[in-house]
């Protein structure tokens, strides 16, 4: 029985890695194949993926995680201009100062439960956001964003080359982390965050959790001390954002307060809720669902759409224009909201749900028919 | 045979003007089965509540084995080898019922915390043939891969049971265990609770059906508002005029 487990565990992770992979492949027709958008799919990916370790196993609505990703990234920025443009220390940073900055408002936080908590993570977000961008300013940089310059001291790589007259950027021992080089080196992160996820879900301790989710009381009177426990998923959900956070500066390496503010907390959970809370694949569908969608129909405008509708009549065609144009270009939030709330009321678990509805419909289909076929015979 | 498993002393408790309990003293022995009955309100529940850490109480100390349970956290107690059946089954529905059993039997094993996020709960053989065990004991192991949500209130109440055995606990504290059972239900219990009895487990038993008291108890103490007003073994307390009065009244003994 245990080995078979095991070799589940290994096609599952096959098939997440070969498909992560090809990503460039598969997700051209829709698009999507350039490294920007499939960066940003990845990251994203990961916010959503440690996000659901929180929220998809304990039921704790966090509404403060973009406080985490903005730690992130600012730690990794800080990284490159004063240790090296080499983004393994800036993604440790990132991600180790998310983990403490979790567990400082982790530990106040989860005195309270339910609607309680997430004010209180929301409130301890949006502090941090106004602190960005006013008192922490030497650190921040607040309104412009944190930024490499010239003259950042970049101890380590001084040590090695002179400074150009250029800006430098962000490198894997020498490999530049811009075009797919980048994608791939998020890509693999992400893989190996997955298979983490994978491996929390599935141990004595993942189990724990979903039965803090359920029954708080019960875990109790049961002999387990629930805080540590939720203390330490917080940390551990902190965390990946911290990681998306770096991988973000990576990317594009700057960073600014707006990363933390309220609307990016949101979205996590948006994506988390629209994927399917509490599965293992949903939090990365709803992610990269959102994040792609973000970038399709947000560069759609009047003159795409006349395109698009362009072997309707003319009268037809306007029309047309005038009942799409509003859900597209800096419209998309509305399509948004709309996929959200349908989502919200026909399929409560999400994406996952929907598609293990189907599979059962498809199930039930070929039974029947096999049945028939044996009855006819 | 003697030895006291939990002592409560001088325990009184009041909510606003409602004094819910006072001046209550017990002594369970070891390995018995020690029944507490009386009317609806007389502060059986509470009691109890106190034993666990749910109340504190105002005035009085519990001693279980030596140790305070007064002012201790719920999950301190049951570490210290206390288990409860609660009046309203409290289960995992979202989880099946293997591992409903299997949380109780980890939290045995390991203690109120351990972060073991790389085991493989497929992996923890041992764990899943105890629970699969204590399933069959109960009645409940055909059912172990379905959520424990959709069983009925007699077979969550079973199900609660088992999870408090697979910790084998010092002392079990159980709440009107068959309260919304068959009558056939109730029997398979009593079976259960007697087996369990003969392995020596010690028991306090909270009961309105007296077929289930009788059956089961060696020393019932009867509890009237707030006050044990009688002590004694079950003819003893079957006879009582006070008890009659105060409890009994109509019910066929």
């Amino acid at each position: 029985m245990a080995q078979l487990w095991h070799r589940n565990d290994l096609l599952l992770m096959g098939v997440f890695t070969l498909a992560v992979l090809a990503m460039p492949l598969w997700l051209a027709p829709f698009g999507a194949g350039y490294p920007d958008l499939l960066q940003k799919l990845a990251i994203y990916g990961i916010f959503a993926i440690g996000f659901n370790i929180l929220f998809g196993l304990t039921g704790y609505l966090s509404f403060g995680h973009a406080a985490f990703l903005g730690v992130g990234s600012y730690a990794a920025v800080w990284s490159f201009k004063l240790f090296t443009m080499n983004v393994l220390p800036a993604v440790l940073f990132g991600t180790l100062l998310a983990g403490v900055f979790a567990a400082l408002i982790g530990f106040i936080s989860l005195r309270r439960s339910g609607i309680y908590f997430s004010i209180l993570t929301l409130a301890f977000a949006q502090m941090s956001y106004n602190l960005a961008y006013s008192v922490l300013t030497p650190i921040t940089n607040g309104e412009t964003g944190l930024q490499l310059t010239q003259s950042d001291p970049r101890i380590i790589d001084r040590l090695y080359v002179e400074a150009t007259s250029g800006l430098p950027s962000t490198e894997l021992f020498g490999l530049k982390m811009s075009g797919y080089p980048g994608f791939y080196f998020c890509a693999a992160i992400l893989i190996i965050a997955f298979f983490f996820s994978v491996r929390i879900f599935n141990s004595p301790f993942g189990v724990k959790l979903l039965a803090i989710k359920s029954n708080q009381t019960r875990m109790g009177y049961t002999g387990y001390n629930t805080r540590p426990y939720l203390l330490v998923a917080f940390v551990i959900s902190g965390m990946y954002a911290g990681l998306a956070g770096s991988l973000l500066a990576v990317t594009d390496p700057l960073a600014g307060a707006e990363r933390m503010q309220w609307t990016a907390s949101g979205e996590v959970v948006l994506m988390t809720i629209l994927g399917g809370a509490g599965t293992l694949i949903g939090p990365l569908l709803g992610a990269g669902l959102i994040k792609y969608f973000e970038n399709v129909f947000s560069a759609y405008n009047e003159a795409v759409l006349h395109q698009i509708f362009a072997m309707l009549p003319d009268w037809l065609q306007s029309a047309m224009v005038f009942v799409v144009n509003p859900f597209v270009g800096e419209g998309w939030h509305l399509t948004l909201g709309a996929l959200f709330v349908l989502i919200v009321i026909f399929l409560p678990g999400g994406i996952m749900e929907g598609i293990r509805r189907l599979s059962s419909l498809v199930r039930r289909i070929i039974a029947r028919s096999r049945r028939d076929g044996l009855q006819a015979a | 045979m003697n030895d006291i498993v939990l002592n409560v002393s001088n325990i009184g408790k009041h909510f606003g003007g409602l004094q819910a309990l006072e001046n209550v003293n017990l002594q369970i022995e070891a390995g018995k089965t020690h029944a507490i009955i009386g009317p609806n309100g007389a502060g059986k529940s509470t009691l109890l509540n106190v034993c666990v850490g749910r109340i504190k109480p105002d005035t009085g100390s519990v001693k279980f084995l030596g140790d305070n349970l007064t002012g201790r956290k719920p999950h301190e107690i049951n570490q210290l080898g206390v288990a409860r059946v609660f009046q309203t089954p409290e289960i995992f529905p979202e989880l099946t019922l293997l591992r409903n059993v299997m949380v109780p039997a980890f939290a045995k094993r390991e203690g109120a915390f351990k972060l073991n996020a790389f085991r493989k709960v497929d992996n923890e053989a041992e764990v899943r043939d105890e629970a699969e065990h204590i399933l069959e004991d109960v009645g409940l192991k055909e059912q172990m891969n379905g959520l424990a949500g959709s069983l009925s209130r007699g077979d969550k109440r079973r199900l609660e049971l088992a999870m408090c055995l697979i910790q084998h606990p010092k002392l079990l504290l159980l709440d009107e265990p068959t309260a919304g059972m068959s009558r056939h239900d109730t029997n398979r219990t009593i079976d259960l609770l007697r087996l369990i009895k003969e392995r020596g487990m010690t028991k306090v038993i909270i009961e309105h059906d007296m077929h289930v008291v009788f059956s089961l108890a060696d020393h019932i103490s009867v509890l009237a508002q707030g006050q044990i007003i009688v002590e004694g073994s079950p003819d003893m307390v079957r006879g009582n005029a006070r008890v009659q009065e105060a409890y009994l009244g109509g019910a066929h003994v």
